[in-house]
This record gives structure tokens, C-alpha cells and sequence, in this order.
């Protein structure tokens, strides 16, 4: 197990490398210029300009301004913004308002997915499993920004329950928008985890398990759920990684100052730096969280070994 | 039933030459087999009420793309009048006015072309670089398979969203044609570019499957060559699962388009676009909720169609999940 | 009457039962059907047979005969929908299992009746140790703790000769070879000293040395706990070796039945005749094997009359019949064609030479 461990952390260096070289490349190879860009319409002096290009590494090859940039990541130095402000620590500013957000989605998406699909699982084609079918598909088609709105229009604007945007309110603040940020993940373990029953409910150890005479919650319980969860615990553990990157409309929609915000605000200041590093550390949480996936699997199923 | 009678049962009809719906035969002559997986997979639809919402709310909205004059109530959405501006529906104005004074209806009407345009052509995007890239990793295998395997890991990790949103962002600057020029083609390409890997991974499992297969073997040692196994033999297996992905990435990848418009970096006015037109209400939402709510129904419906569509088709056409 | 709480009892399932007083189980008149979309398929039509104490009933029939079907229905454990027991009565130890609540149903299977499988791999559920599966039976049923669930699973892996049990008991199904996951099946299946073990098809899927095996020791262990044992298979070999009684079964219905000796020297039904006239003989070798011509019916449109008069070499309609014997029109009925044999045939007498 800890061999494998260590084959997959291998692994997911050229990943971690490549997704960062790529933003990057993006951000500063591109025929365009930052700094011209973050002067907007006020006009610079050529030399202030020369001196920030030079400050910025901006006048050399792609591909050493990349190992310049690697070379200060070993050193946890992330590099700094056009105001001279550590990338670093705008990241530790930002990061627990997402990670926040985060939980209080997978919260959501845990408890209310599990509870529907396995619902629906056991008493397939019940009225009560055609509602689960009727409403995922309605979540997955309606777009989260659209989400975000209507929530926020009728929770927020008519009825007043929760605050319309921001994070005044502590972890209240973040019900409305955790909730529209899970809504799809939350469909879809619903669905996973009812499918995963359905067709556990056939296997052969679950007539087993009947034919032993055990009582039908432990059949349920024990010989069904267990199994089914399998797939579902995983999805979740993945999910974990790609919500900590995903949540750019939520935080927009709702005005939340977390990562996601920051990086779309780098976007549009050209702030390369900043958009480096925070997409780099949202690739590196989803890395990480697919790795813990894998590790639970093995754990959870016992027929994966991986040595 | 249990996997044993189903095992049994399906053994008996195979013996009998007879077929109901608990067995499903598994005989690999390519065009025998696509026949009946086509004329069961319509069986299917024909009793399924989602193919039916989806397929009327997909030709609505088709229709709406097409000649949108028809839906638009006899306004035009640049014919406008300051002051209209915010007026409520109404019975002869649907969906009210917008704040420059514009009826609403006919803005919401015209905002089906770009949308379905930018997915349709963005799925073409996801499906030529799939199916290019999923092909020769499955087909070659070795190097090529895990160098592609590795490239299709590092754009799997970035969110479709962020990696559009930069692309879109740098493109003007770039003086790259299409991509430079803020528009829908530009927002095409910022989508397939970052959601091709799917598609990918697809075809090259099924490729993988269906190489080893011993009808592919025959077809080898018969001295078929490798385009022709790959074009006659492999690819038409890889249609189903293909088809089902498309049609519901043409409904994420529309929605994908509204929030990169909604985040400033897709279409630019004056462009029609529901994303713009969300994106402009949103500061409204007080005083005029109409402004974003036709837009996000309309948006909503549109996704819902081609979604309703590919779960149908999936249904139909993957037999392990009918029962 | 046993306690019908919800809660696990902890006392076995009371014995009213005075063995003397007739046969442990007794199937009456057993209809199951599948309603599926396109149909319904007749699994089961009408089946009677007896099991007494420390007899072997096998039941032999090509697959989708409805052998193992009737063995489901026994257990309680057909997956309804799309099965239903459409009538008959199951009988154990004298009280008709069909018209017990289902709790009073769960405490027979375990303890009363019990059941092995083809195939142990999917059988057993693969993400919990053979110990853990075999030590529930005590839990369930007993009340039994965990630790000494174990404790029992320990022994009766010894019993059923599994090597190095103590060390072996939280190993996980997936890595037992074949037989010694069939092994595992049958000590879970006997932990509670059942008074029927239905085994299905137990050897299908083994090697032929390992089924030799596995057969010895079921025997074996019959012997030692007087169980009455209905073995379902299609293996003529092993019929011929463990079995006293042979029921014949075709198209859901029994078409003959007596002792093995019996119905395997001189067949009373064409069908068994013409199942013994299929086995390769050694005698015979270099000859042509005579299988039985045509295919097994489709349980949805059984054939009239005699289900099997489509492939019966004999089989006379219209002229050439008997009144009220003709193989298309009228159904035979089982019956007793020579003292201890009943056979489904309207010309049994014939092909029994009497």
C-alpha cells in the first residue's frame, strides 16, 4: 500500500507540472501584455514600463520565466502581484472562505444525495423514487448560475432567510450559496448511490444473505448498502477536489471572497502571478483528492490491492 | 431476478431462439448487431415520456434558432424605446422591456441562435479532438497511449470554466484569428479546448474493448488494414456511447457559454446572448427580477432538453441498464 | 407459535415436530410464474415431491427446467416481482411455510432449511472475511457475540476441512480457490444444524476432482446430521452416486420419479430415456452419441399436452392415439406406472417394456 501510494504521488508530478506550465503558458506566452493591461487607460512611461517587464521577468524565453517560477516554488514563494503583494498571501486569505464553502457543500451533498438515492434505491419505481428522478434531472439541467439567482431572488430577496450575498453572517452566510454550489454533485450522488442499490440488490450475496435467514434491515444494511456505497463514498472523496476548484460562479454569484472570486478577479486584471498560483493549487487539491480516492477504494473494497 | 435466473433464463431463449427482454444477445457481427441495438434502442424511446419532453423542447428550441421572427411576438429586439424601460409583462408584451426600452421577448427569442450555435459548434470541437486523440491512444496503445493519457490527466484537472475564462480572457491579445475576435466562434473553440477530455476517454475504452474483440481478430487475420478495422470495424461501435455523451455536453456546453458570457469574457454587446442578458439583470434584480428570470427559464429549458435527450438515448441504448 | 418480534431471537425456532409423524418437507402442487414485460414465463407448473430425514432427493433437469426455481420458491428467496407462487403449499416439519408471516419465514432459513449455491464467488459477499459470513448465521439467529461468532466460524471450517482455519477466517471469499469457497458456502449453510440443505448445482463450477470432493463431504456430513438433502443438478454422474431418490424434471413439471437404481436402469418417461441414451458410454466409444433432437421449450409458449411431444420420439396425435392419449391434446397426468414409480407419459408402459 505504501509503495502504491508513492507510485501514484510520482505520478502526479508530470500533471501537476503540465496543467501549471500550461496556465502559465497561457497567461504570460500569449502575444498580449500584463502590464500594458494593468495600466488600462492611463499611459505609463516607457521606463516604468521597461522596469516592470524587467521586475516581472517578462523579457525572457517562455520557458525560462517557467523554471524561474518553479525555482521559487520550492520555496513556497509564489511570486507577487503587480502591487508588490505576496501571491501567497493573498492564497491564505482566500483559501478558508472556500474551504468553507466547500465543506458546507459536500455536507449538503453527502446527507441529502445519499438519503434520496438510497430511498429510491430500495423502493425502486415508488412514487417517492420517480420524484428523485424527476427532480435530479431538473437540477443537473438547470445551470448553477441560474440556480444561484433564483435562490437568491426567492430564499434571499422575497422571503428573507438568508443574506443575499457575502459572508457577514459567519457559517450562515454560506447555507444558500454551499447549497447551489452542491446542488449538482448532490443529483448526481443521488442517482449514483440509487443506481448502485438497484443493482446490488440482485447480486447474488444479497439472495445469499436472504437465504441465511438474516433479518431484512441487516440484508439492507449490511449485504446491500455497504457495497453500494463503495462507488458513492469515492465520487464524493473526488468531488471534494473538483468543488474546491469549481466554485468561480458560485463565489461570483454570491459575492464570496474566496479563491474562486480571486482568480477571476486576477483574470481580469491580467494579474499572471495570482492566476498561476491559485489554479495550480486548485489542480494540486484535485490531485490529491483523486489519490485519497484511490486509497479508499483499496480500503473499502478488499479485492484492490495494489501491490 | 437474480443474476442466476437471469443467467438461466437467458440461456434457455438463446436454445429456443426466442428473445424477450431478460435476455440480451451478445453476438458480435457488426451490422447485424447495430441493426437490432437501433431498433431496440427506438422500441425503448418510442415508450419513454423523457425522449418525448426532451424531443419537443430540443425542435422548439432548434426552431427558435432558426427563424426566431416566429417567436418573437411581431417586435424586434433592437427596436426600443427609453420609455418602456423596465415595464413589467404584460399581455401584449410577454416578457416586458428591458432597461434600454427593448421588448424582452424578442430579445430572449433571439438569444437562442447564438447559444445553440456556440454548442453545437463546440461539441463538434470536443468530438473531433476526442475522437482523434481517444482513437490513437486506444488504437497504438504503448507510448502514444500513456503520453495521451498523461496530456488528457493534465487538462482533466482543470475546471472547464477556469481554463475558457483564461483562454477567453488572454485571446484578444493573442492577435490568433477567431479566437481574437470575442465571438461565438472564439467561445466554441475556449470550450472544446477544455472539455474534449471525456470524449476522449471514451472512445479510447471503447476502442480498447472492442480491439480485442474476435471479430476484430478475424477482420486482422483476413489482412484488413488498420484504417480500414479502425474506420468499418471499431468507430461505428464507439457511435452509441459517443451519441448519448454528445447529446448531453450540448446542453452543459450551453450552459458553460451563458456563465462565461455571465463572467464578462464571452459574447460582447451587441451581442443577443442570455448569459449578457442575465449578466446586465442581475444589478436589477430588485426592482425588475423579469429581467433575469424569462432568460434563465429559456436557458434552463434548453439545457433540460438536450439532458432529457442523452438520458433517454442512454436508457435505450446501453442494455445493461434496461430491466 | 415462535415469537414474531422484530428483534433477533435468541432461541432456535421451536421443534413441534415429531419425526415420526411423515416426510420433513413435502412440496404440494408448486406453480411459480415470472410476469416480465413481454409475457409470463411458467417456471414451475405444478410440482409434489417429499423429502424425509437423511434422504437425498436429486432433481435433474436441463437448465431453465424450473429446478432451481422451485428451490427459491422452497427458500422463500424468489425475487417477486417478477416471480409469483401462484399455488401449491411448501410443507416443513408440517407447517405450510406459504402461509407463514415472513418473519416466522426468516427463522426456517438457517436453522430449518438451508441452501448452497453454484457459484461461491458471487455467492459470497466479497467486501466482508469468510468468517464474518459464516459467524452472522450465529448472530442472526442465536444472538451469538461477535467474538465467538467467530469462534463457531473457526470450527465448522474445520469441520468442512478447510486447511489452517484458524488462520484462514478472516481471509475474504476472493482469496479461497474455487472448492474452497464451496467449502466456505457449506459450513455457512450447515452452521445452524438445518434439518433440509438444498444444494444448487454445488459442483457446476468446479474441477471434476474437486467436485468429487466437495460431493464426498456433503455425503459425509448428511450422515453425521441426518439432514434430508435435495441436490439440483444436471450431472447424471453425480446423481447416480449420491442420490437415493431422482425426481425428473422438464418444462417446469416432473416427468418422472423413483428410485435412482430404478429410473436409471430402465426409464419410464422418453425424456429420461433419452437423457440416459445421451451419456457417452466407454463401451460404446468410436459410435455416434444419440442426443435428444430438437430444443427445450420456451417457458412463455409451453407446448400442449405433453410439454415434451414436440422432440418425443413417441409421441401420437389424432389416429395413431389412444382415446384420451393423445401426446398433443391431452396432458399427461403423473402417475404410478410400476410399484415405487410415477412417470408423466401417456405410453410409460411402453417404454418401461411391460
Amino acid at each position: 500500500m505504501g509503495r502504491f501510494v508513492v507510485r501514484r504521488l510520482l505520478l502526479t508530478i508530470p500533471v501537476l507540472l503540465g496543467a501549471s506550465f500550461l496556465i502559465f503558458a497561457m497567461v504570460y506566452a500569449l502575444p498580449g501584455d500584463p502590464v500594458r493591461a494593468l495600466a488600462g487607460d492611463r499611459p505609463l512611461a516607457p521606463a516604468v514600463v521597461a522596469q516592470l517587464r524587467e521586475d516581472f521577468n517578462l523579457n525572457d524565453p517562455l520557458i525560462v520565466q517557467y523554471a524561474k517560477y518553479l525555482g521559487g516554488l520550492a520555496h513556497f514563494d509564489l511570486g507577487v502581484d503587480f502591487s508588490n503583494r505576496p501571491v501567497l498571501d493573498t492564497i491564505s486569505q482566500r483559501l478558508p472562505v472556500t474551504i468553507k464553502l466547500t465543506v458546507v457543500a459536500v455536507l449538503f451533498e453527502t446527507i441529502i444525495g445519499l438519503a434520496a438515492g438510497v430511498l429510491a434505491g430500495i423502493r425502486r419505481n415508488s412514487f417517492f423514487d420517480n420524484l428523485v428522478l424527476v427532480s435530479t434531472t431538473l437540477i443537473i439541467s438547470i445551470p448553477i448560475l441560474v440556480l444561484g439567482f433564483v435562490s437568491q431572488y426567492v430564499f434571499g430577496l422575497k422571503f428573507g432567510w438568508f443574506p443575499i450575498a457575502g459572508i457577514n453572517d459567519g457559517w450562515y452566510s454560506y447555507l444558500l450559496p454551499g447549497l447551489v454550489l452542491a446542488s449538482s454533485s448532490l443529483a448526481y450522488v443521488a442517482r449514483l448511490t440509487r443506481t448502485s442499490i438497484a443493482e446490488n440488490m440482485r447480486a447474488d450475496y444479497v439472495r445469499t444473505a436472504r437465504a441465511k435467514g438474516l433479518p431484512n434491515r441487516t440484508v439492507i444494511l449490511r449485504h446491500t448498502l455497504r457495497n453500494s456505497l463503495i462507488p458513492v463514498v469515492t465520487f464524493i472523496g473526488a468531488d471534494v477536489g473538483a468543488l474546491l476548484g469549481g466554485a468561480i460562479v458560485t463565489e461570483a454569484v454570491f459575492n464570496i471572497p474566496g479563491i474562486g472570486r480571486a482568480v477571476f478577479e486576477a483574470v481580469g486584471q491580467q494579474e499572471g502571478a495570482v492566476v498561476v498560483g491559485i489554479v495550480t493549487l486548485m489542480v494540486f487539491f484535485f490531485i490529491f483528492f483523486n489519490l485519497i480516492v484511490d486509497v479508499l477504494y483499496a480500503v473499502l473494497d478488499p479485492r484492490i490491492r495494489y501491490d | 431476478m437474480t443474476e442466476q435466473q437471469q443467467r438461466d433464463l437467458r440461456h434457455d431463449e438463446v436454445e429456443a431462439g426466442t428473445q424477450s427482454v431478460l435476455a440480451t444477445p451478445r453476438v458480435d457481427v457488426t451490422d447485424a448487431r447495430q441493426n437490432s441495438l437501433w431498433s431496440d434502442a427506438w422500441d425503448s424511446l418510442k415508450r419513454n415520456p423523457l425522449f418525448w419532453i426532451g424531443s419537443f423542447l430540443g425542435v422548439f428550441f432548434v426552431l427558435m434558432a432558426i427563424v426566431p421572427q416566429l417567436f418573437s411576438g411581431g417586435a424586434d429586439p433592437r427596436d426600443c424605446d427609453l420609455s418602456n424601460s423596465k415595464q413589467a409583462p404584460s399581455g401584449s408584451h410577454w416578457f416586458g422591456f428591458d432597461q434600454q426600452g427593448c421588448d424582452y421577448l424578442a430579445n430572449v427569442a433571439y438569444g437562442a441562435r447564438n447559444s445553440l450555435m456556440i454548442g453545437l459548434l463546440a461539441v463538434i470541437g470536443v468530438l473531433v479532438i476526442g475522437v482523434i486523440v481517444g482513437a490513437i491512444a486506444g488504437y497504438y496503445g504503448g507510448i502514444a497511449d500513456s503520453l495521451l493519457a498523461r496530456l488528457t490527466d493534465i487538462f482533466f484537472a482543470l475546471p472547464l470554466i477556469l481554463g475558457a475564462l483564461i483562454l477567453l480572457r488572454v485571446g484578444p491579445s493573442t492577435g490568433l484569428p477567431i479566437i481574437s475576435d470575442r465571438g461565438a466562434g472564439a467561445v466554441a473553440i475556449a470550450l472544446a479546448a477544455f472539455g474534449w477530455m471525456t470524449a476522449m476517454r471514451l472512445v479510447r475504452s471503447q476502442v480498447i474493448a472492442v480491439k480485442s474483440s474476435d471479430y476484430v481478430a478475424a477482420a486482422r487475420a483476413m489482412g484488413a488494414s488498420n484504417l480500414r478495422i479502425l474506420t468499418r470495424h471499431i468507430l461505428p461501435n464507439a457511435v452509441a456511447p459517443v451519441l448519448v455523451f454528445s447529446t448531453i455536453t450540448v446542453g452543459v456546453l450551453i450552459a458553460a457559454e451563458a456563465t462565461l458570457t455571465y463572467l464578462g469574457v464571452g459574447l460582447q454587446r451587441p451581442a443577443i446572448s442570455w448569459g449578457l442578458q442575465i449578466s446586465t439583470g442581475q444589478s436589477l434584480l430588485r426592482t425588475a427580477p423579469h429581467l433575469v428570470l424569462f432568460p434563465s427559464i429559456i436557458l434552463s429549458l434548453t439545457v433540460m432538453a438536450f439532458i432529457m435527450l442523452g438520458d433517454a438515448l442512454r436508457d435505450a441504448l446501453d442494455p445493461r441498464q434496461r430491466s | 407459535m415462535s415469537t414474531s418480534s422484530g428483534s433477533i431471537s435468541s432461541s432456535p425456532a421451536p421443534v413441534t415436530y415429531d419425526p415420526a409423524s411423515g416426510p420433513v418437507l413435502e412440496v404440494d402442487d408448486l406453480h411459480v410464474e415470472f410476469r416480465v414485460r413481454s409475457g409470463v414465463v411458467h417456471a414451475v407448473n405444478g410440482i409434489s415431491y417429499t423429502v424425509d430425514q437423511g434422504e437425498t432427493l436429486a432433481i435433474l433437469g436441463e437448465s431453465g427446467s424450473g429446478k432451481s426455481v422451485s428451490a427459491q420458491a422452497i427458500m422463500g428467496i424468489l425475487d417477486s416481482p417478477p416471480a409469483v407462487i401462484t399455488g401449491g403449499g411448501i410443507r416443513f416439519q408440517g407447517r405450510d411455510i406459504l402461509k407463514l408471516n415472513a418473519e416466522d419465514q426468516r427463522q426456517i432459513r438457517g436453522p430449518g432449511i438451508s441452501m448452497i449455491f453454484q457459484d461461491a464467488l458471487s455467492a459470497l459477499n466479497p467486501v466482508y472475511s469468510v468468517g464474518f459470513q459464516i459467524g452472522e448465521m450465529f448472530r442472526a439467529h442465536r444472538g451469538t457475540s461477535r467474538k465467538e461468532a467467530k469462534q463457531h466460524a473457526v470450527e465448522l471450517m474445520d469441520r468442512v476441512r478447510i486447511p489452517a482455519a484458524a488462520r484462514r477466517v478472516n481471509d475474504f471469499p476472493h482469496q479461497f480457490s474455487g472448492g474452497m469457497r464451496q467449502r466456505v458456502m457449506i459450513a455457512m449453510a450447515l452452521a445452524l444444524d438445518p434439518r433440509i440443505l438444498i444444494a444448487d448445482e454445488p459442483t457446476t463450477a468446479l474441477d471434476v476432482t474437486v467436485q468429487a470432493q466437495v460431493m464426498d463431504l456433503l455425503k459425509d456430513l448428511q450422515r453425521d446430521t441426518g439432514m434430508g438433502l435435495i441436490l439440483i443438478t444436471h450431472d447424471l454422474g453425480v446423481v447416480n452416486e449420491v442420490a437415493d431418490r431422482v425426481a425428473v424434471m422438464y418444462a417446469g413439471k416432473i416427468v418422472e420419479t423413483g428410485t435412482v437404481d430404478d429410473v436409471f436402469t430402465r426409464p419410464g418417461h422418453p425424456y429420461t430415456l433419452g437423457l440416459m441414451n445421451s451419456i457417452p458410454l466407454v463401451e460404446a466409444k468410436g459410435g455416434r452419441l444419440n442426443p435428444i433432437v430438437g430444443q427445450p421449450p420456451n417457458l412463455s409458449r409451453i407446448p400442449s399436452g405433453c410439454s415434451f411431444h414436440p422432440r418425443c420420439p413417441r409421441a401420437r396425435t389424432g389416429a395413431a392415439a389412444a382415446p384420451g392419449r393423445d401426446c398433443v391434446g391431452d396432458v399427461p397426468p403423473l402417475r404410478l406406472v410400476v410399484p415405487g414409480r410415477e412417470a408423466a407419459c401417456h405410453y410409460s408402459e411402453e417404454v418401461l417394456g411391460v
